[in-house]
């Protein structure tokens, strides 16, 4: 096959069959918080029964809330330093991560023009009480961007009152897009690597396109990658009802 | 010719100023963040002292740091160079991301201290971390002074 100007043509995956088991679906809606699902490797699974135990043990004291990244959240946290020995911060949730025990989320806010970002541990002790304040998801998983963004996307007034959740069945997506500051950046977030699709990109096409250099088509078909968690999802929710159900 | 680039393009950075400056910086370029504060980190003066708020062609550097280590965390003092004369600092919030459950700064935060730890400004109002209040007797007066606390 000969292209037209002497370069390998582009690659062109092929066109994925795609399944859609209706009998499933409806059983996948049920949340599962990301840090119970045990990481891709070749620990002892007891590992990670244990650790579970624990976090079950805490789980039954305190209430953890289902929350997603997008979320704004007021964490009480207990502080000898404070007056009243707890502090309280509002904050959009921009990351969670970590597994088990160590399970961490980040709360950004911009108080007084300054961006302040803290990372709690889910399973600490410390924290007293975490309330959702505004329920919604956004386009991606990771808002880290939102540093980057103009300021007013991450003021969250510090008296907010929770919204009232009317539905018990879905969160809706705010399907926001963010304008930013001007470049530079703390990451190039146009690159493809970071698929993030809740920035308003104002850059000209020629960058759009050069950004697209280093976008690597090949990795969602990368076998190796995969993994597949549904039997051990299942596992640990059916565990979780178990126990938490008591 | 790599440094002939990088001068002209640093003169084209005062002429092509960004038309919108959303923070309170006003420096032409700014690196990524590298750590805590050490020597020549630029940093942010947050007190309302007529020394930290009145503009000069150079920002606020930092040129030393009271410290075994080079690098200055929260609560360590720094000497500061500000329009051209040395001010010892207090640094009050950093952008490198220190222990769990203690805030992360969008900016290098500094407050302008005498020799003694007397504060030079009378009001703080950028928020200032808890972790702080644990050194009470030394930054009594700086605390005294701050206004929203994280």
């Amino acid at each position: 096959r000969v292209s037209s100007d002497g370069k390998p043509p582009k690659f062109q995956p092929p066109p994925k069959p795609v399944i859609i088991d209706r009998k499933t679906q409806k059983e996948q809606s049920r949340f599962l918080s990301p840090e119970f699902i045990p990481p891709r490797g070749r620990t002892d699974p007891l590992k990670y029964y244990i650790e579970r135990k624990d976090m079950i043990q805490r789980r039954k004291v305190f209430n953890i809330p289902e929350f997603y990244v997008g979320h704004v959240l007021a964490v009480t946290t207990a502080n000898p330093h404070t007056s009243d020995k707890s502090n309280r911060f509002v904050g959009i949730c921009i990351q969670r991560g970590g597994k088990g025990l160590g399970a961490t989320f980040v709360l950004r806010n911009v108080i007084e023009d300054q961006g302040v970002e803290i990372c709690y541990e889910l399973y600490s002790p410390r924290i007293q009480a975490i309330e959702v304040l505004r329920l919604e998801k956004r386009l991606d998983e990771n808002l880290m961007y939102l540093r980057d963004a103009l300021p007013e996307y991450s003021t969250f007034d510090v008296n907010m009152k929770p919204a009232p959740r009317m539905d018990h069945e879905e969160i809706p997506v705010n399907k926001l897009q963010v304008r930013m500051k001007p470049k530079p950046w703390s990451k190039r977030w146009e690159r493809p690597k970071y698929n993030i699709k809740g920035i308003k990109f104002e850059l000209p096409e020629r960058k759009m396109q050069a950004a697209q250099k280093w976008s690597q088509p090949w990795l969602e078909f990368d076998m190796l990658r995969e993994y597949d968690t549904s039997k051990i999802e299942e596992k640990i929710r059916k565990e979780l009802s178990e126990e938490l159900g008591k | 010719m790599a440094r002939f680039c990088a001068g002209f393009a640093f003169a084209l950075q005062g002429l092509l100023r960004r038309s919108v400056s959303h923070s309170l910086l006003s420096f032409g370029s700014i690196t990524g963040a590298c750590g805590a504060i050490q020597k020549l980190t630029r940093v942010r003066v947050v007190d309302n002292s007529a020394l930290g708020n009145t503009s000069y062609h150079r920002p606020p550097k930092c040129i030393h740091v009271y410290n075994k280590t080079g690098v200055g965390k929260v609560g360590d003092k720094i000497l500061l160079a500000i329009k051209g004369e040395k001010k010892k600092a207090l640094i009050v919030g950093h952008k490198m991301p220190g222990p769990t459950m203690t805030p992360r700064f969008d900016s290098n935060n500094v407050v302008l201290i005498e020799d003694n730890g007397n504060p030079i400004g009378t009001r703080i109002k950028t928020p200032i971390p808890y972790t702080l209040r644990r050194r009470e007797g030394e930054f009594s007066k700086v605390l005294a002074i701050a206004r929203n606390f994280v």
